[in-house]
């Protein structure tokens, strides 16, 4: 039977956290089907027939899926994924609100956040904010997934031509309603998705200061993220929250400023091909999993960092 | 109206946890266990809604063995009215979970329902979800304000990039996030007094439900360790390394 993986999209384009899960589900067998569901959705569609490894692009295009409401969009997956043997969502937080209805309507079990496939029923997660990896069975028909975009590379956007084919059915339970959005607006990447984040910490005293870690990101063309309690404390918005609670990054370069390395943040970035510590505690359990410390005060050193990239 | 709030025993959020050496599970033999703190922000939510005199009683309920209660006293202590345990011997399959969870509102008949949008042992983010699915009811997960309003919820939501709000027909299920509120100390006074307060016990047989495995658990390893690396002692150093060494700039 074949795979069906669940698009993530803003009903223009298709988001990279989808390439990643694709990649995962490769692993699990052969027949990839890609879904999209949205309104006016076709541009994500076509996108969508280029993916690599995808045979078939399912489009259910209809205004009870243009917010991706979990009542509504629930539904239609559980009923096309009756005839799949597993259906497949990127972790993001649209994945992590409908799949586990998904998982219920089917009466099966939710395997969340996978970051590794060792058999097509086999599955490692992390669990205790990542302090331990759990390596899971399920022993149902269907198999209802997760995955963390940051452990599987993404696959190819381009090169694929898989068949469109229009989902009919529509699915309005009507009882939920979506009232508005406020969306951080940046001409930065992403945080899931850059090469280079540079994160700070309670030691930035304040929210002003995160402009120096800004000058430093636009310098190297990478995302601005925040430790729990930098968040906490009131200096940035929650969605830059790097860490268990929030985003899981593993870019290429993270550099932490004043962040003192609590388990919580430590399980949001530890998969990060090099980590940057700069902190005046040289007792900080940031160093432990840093690649290169530098035991300094940030006033002085993140400034002279930026003037000599 | 009616709330509904459900908490769950986990180990304490400061305790590092250990994998035990046979690689069955992590080791919880005398670790210090604690209320799972997106409960505790589920069940301030609740007290605050009763407090605000939108809700008129709340009710907590937890699954699993004896220990259990401890929690429930907890939340009893925070303000919530009474308490139900249901048993079991371990912790259940979220799936699991939502069932027993469906039967007891069934009878309850809450108007809201409020839960922790994760545990921080087992990390799925499920259960909430898929009591939605079974009751068919409207879902608000990752709540960071909630707004009761003539017979709606208006729940905001953390999203991947910023907020989004909903609007939910009540009854309805509201998962919280971290910044929903800060969860209050509970008083000695109050301690004393939820040792009074009502906690009914009942079991899966009593509410027809059948515990059913869906996964089996291979093994718990521990997570690959990270080396740590250099000190470096100035910025150029830092620059050099970063250029010639491990080539990311």
């Amino acid at each position: 039977m074949a795979i069906l993986v669940i698009a993530e999209h803003d009903n223009s384009t298709l988001k990279g956290a989808t390439l990643n899960a694709v990649t995962a589900a490769t692993r699990m067998g052969d027949d990839l089907h890609l879904l999209v569901a949205g309104a006016d959705c076709g541009a994500v569609a076509e996108a969508a027939a280029k993916v690599a490894c995808v045979s078939k692009v399912l489009v259910a295009d209809n205004a009870a899926y243009e917010y991706q409401l979990a009542e509504n969009i629930s539904r239609l997956i559980a009923e096309l994924g009756k005839n799949y043997s597993h259906v497949v969502s990127p972790a993001t937080t649209n994945g992590k609100n409908f799949m586990p209805r998904v998982a219920a309507l089917l009466d099966v079990a939710q395997l969340s956040d996978i970051t590794a496939v060792d058999a097509a029923d086999t599955f490692q997660r992390p669990i205790y904010a990542g302090n331990a990896i759990a390596t899971v069975q399920s022993l149902d028909a269907i198999k209802v997934i997760t995955v963390r975009g940051t452990a599987f590379d993404a696959a190819a956007a381009e090169g694929g031509s898989a068949a469109v084919e229009v989902v009919g059915s529509v699915h309005d339970a009507e009882i939920s309603s979506f009232v508005g959005e406020e969306m951080a607006v940046s001409d930065r990447p992403e945080l899931t998705a850059a090469k280079v984040v540079i994160s700070g910490g309670r030691g930035m005293g304040n929210g002003e200061n995160f402009e120096l870690l800004e000058r430093i990101a636009d310098k190297l063309g990478a995302a601005v993220g925040a430790s729990r309690a930098a968040v906490d404390a009131g200096f940035v918005p929650n969605d830059m929250q790097v860490g268990q609670t929030g985003k899981i990054v593993a870019p290429e370069l993270y550099i932490a400023v004043g962040i003192s390395g609590a388990i919580q943040h430590l399980a949001g970035m530890k998969d990060s091909k090099i980590i940057v510590a700069i902190n005046k505690d040289e007792e900080a359990p940031i160093f432990s999993v840093a690649d290169y410390g530098l035991v300094a005060d940030l006033f002085d050193a993140v400034p002279e960092l930026e003037s000599k990239l | 109206m009616k709330v509904l709030v459900t908490v769950k025993r986990v180990i304490d959020y400061n305790v590092k946890v250990r994998v035990k050496s046979d690689n069955t599970d992590v080791d919880l033999a005398n670790v210090k266990m604690a209320l799972n703190p997106f409960c505790e922000i589920a069940v301030e939510e609740a007290v605050r809604l009763k407090e605000a005199g939108t809700a008129t009683e709340v009710v907590v309920v937890s699954i699993g063995p004896k220990a259990c209660e401890e929690q429930i006293r907890t939340a009893l202590a925070l303000g919530v009215d009474r308490g139900i345990r249901i048993e079991t011997e371990d912790s259940p399959e979220s799936l699991n979970v939502a069932k027993l969870l469906a039967k007891v509102i069934e009878e309850e008949k809450p108007e809201l329902i409020i839960m922790g949008k994760q545990a921080i042992d087992t990390d799925n983010n499920q259960t909430g979800q898929m009591l939605g699915a079974l009751l068919d009811m409207p879902q608000g997960t990752f709540a960071s304000e909630v707004q009761i309003d003539d017979g709606k919820v208006n729940v905001t939501r953390e999203v991947d990039g910023g907020l989004q709000t909903v609007a939910l027909n009540l009854p309805a299920i509201v998962t919280t996030d971290l910044r929903l509120n800060e969860p209050r100390y509970a008083s000695l006074p109050n301690i004393m007094k939820a040792k009074r307060k009502p906690l009914d016990v009942k079991n899966p047989t009593d509410l027809g439900v059948e515990l059913k495995a869906h996964t089996q658990l291979l093994k718990v390893t521990p997570p690959e360790e990270r080396q740590a690396g250099i000190k470096v002692g100035s910025i150029d150093e830092l620059v050099d390394k970063l250029k010639n060494e491990a080539k990311v700039l």
